[in-house]
């Protein structure tokens, strides 16, 4: 039988834990509502960047001097996988669904012979895939000290994966995020960042614009800028969606707590029954004894 | 005809403008240009400047750097990479803007090398112009 004692210091425990899981729910709450709002706010742009440029890359993709950040270099050898993950844990399988479906895509491109190259953002998802992948690692990005997401930290990330780009360091490059979907579903996602591709959303009927500087000018003076503005946007939908896995982790922290708690009580309450009833006969019968 | 058209600045953090105007003055690469209502469909990007959107008599500026512009029936919106209320405008941002104008002139291409030296001079005017 537990000691009564014991129980109580569990149970002590177990309520002390369940106040800091509730705490964090409700932090992660009213950043989760700040992330929304921040990702909400970026939207209009991402979308008439991309609308933009869409036009534009279905008139030049099929000409010859069309950009090297549109039209790729050629061959597809040479694979990097941008991992964005959290910078902390405790938010459920948020780090792991990510760092999973990089996993995946890692194998299955080299089984096919092709080399791969990883650059993370984020500390969690280079801790997860260092033991298999860590000789593949060509850099990290770290964002712990950065509170709220800011375009340039966006930018330098582009500029760092331009460089390489530049350098013929690789030849596509894939970025892994979730996408925030709802607080409770989160979207493990990769998407294409070189050479772009663009959602072919045809009906959007652009009118026939007058260009200055020219077509293939505009574009490669924008491409750059659409890839600093896609991570940007896969930066957010992170951080809400790292605020959102947090919230119901530690929602179901909180419950798994409370059930526990219940259990140990009851569990301490009949151990304290049954010491007494043990006392009580012992009485009875030492005084039948007499 | 109608005599406004709906204007709206973006920046990638946030949507500083939505408005009705009766003239935009844009920054464009190739020099400044005024769209107005009906103005045929353009699409140009942008060098760093001053925006100026006039509605009526109300008159406002921004300044915007890194972006492009896109003038449609639908009406003006500027994206720039960065941009702010002309107010909000300080010569430590300015110097900043500047400064990665002469980096990317340091690190442009041969062919660039012209677009890029012209960026450091529009930079180096408005400074000028606006006394910052």
């Amino acid at each position: 039988m537990p000691n009564l004692k014991d129980l109580k210091t569990r149970i002590e425990a177990v309520k002390s834990t369940r106040k800091i899981t509730q705490a964090m729910q409700m932090v992660a709450a009213a950043k989760l509502r700040r992330a929304q709002d921040n990702a909400e706010a970026a939207r209009p742009y991402a979308e008439q960047m991309n609308a933009v440029l869409g036009n534009l890359a279905k008139g030049a993709s099929g000409s010859d001097n069309a950009p090297r950040l549109l039209a790729g270099t050629g061959s597809d050898k040479t694979h990097l996988l941008i991992v964005a993950t959290a910078e902390r844990g405790l938010c459920g399988g948020f780090n792991s669904s990510i760092a999973k479906l990089a996993r995946i895509k890692a194998r299955a491109l080299q089984q096919a012979g092709k080399d791969v190259k990883i650059l993370t953002i984020g500390k969690k998802g280079r801790e997860q895939l260092r033991s298999e992948f860590g000789k593949l690692f060509i850099g990290h990005i770290d964002l712990s000290d950065v509170k709220q997401v800011r375009y340039e930290n966006a930018q330098r990330i582009a500029n760092d994966v331009l460089a390489r780009f530049a350098s013929d360091e690789f030849d596509v490059a894939t970025l892994f995020f979730n996408t925030f979907k709802n607080v409770v579903t989160q979207e493990p996602t990769a998407r294409q960042l070189i050479p772009a591709v663009f959602d072919g959303e045809d009906d959007a009927a652009m009118p026939n614009y007058d260009y200055e500087p020219d077509e293939n000018a505009i574009l490669s003076d924008l491409l750059p800028r659409s890839i600093a503005t896609q991570i940007f946007t896969a930066l957010l939908e992170n951080a809400a969606s790292e605020q959102g896995a947090r919230m119901s982790a530690m929602d179901n922290a909180t419950r798994n707590a409370g059930d526990m708690i219940d259990r140990l009580t009851i569990e301490y309450n009949r151990s304290r029954q049954a010491a007494i009833t043990n006392e009580l006969i012992e009485i009875i019968s030492g005084a039948e004894a007499l | 005809m109608a005599d406004v058209m709906q204007f709206d600045l973006v920046s990638p953090e946030r949507k500083l403008a939505s408005q009705t105007a009766t003239s935009v003055q844009i920054p464009g690469v190739e020099g400044d240009l005024t769209a107005m209502p009906n103005h045929s469909a353009f699409l140009t990007t942008l060098r760093p400047g001053i925006v100026t959107v006039e509605n009526g008599s109300d008159k406002t500026e921004y300044f915007v750097t890194g972006g492009f512009a896109e003038i449609s029936e639908a009406g003006t919106s500027v994206l720039a990479e960065k941009a702010m209320a002309k107010s909000d405008l300080t010569s430590e941002l300015l110097d900043e803007v500047l400064e990665a104008a002469e980096a990317a002139l340091e690190n442009a291409e041969e062919d660039n090398k012209i677009a890029a030296a012209l960026r450091v001079n529009d930079v180096r005017f408005l400074k000028d112009q606006l006394g910052l």
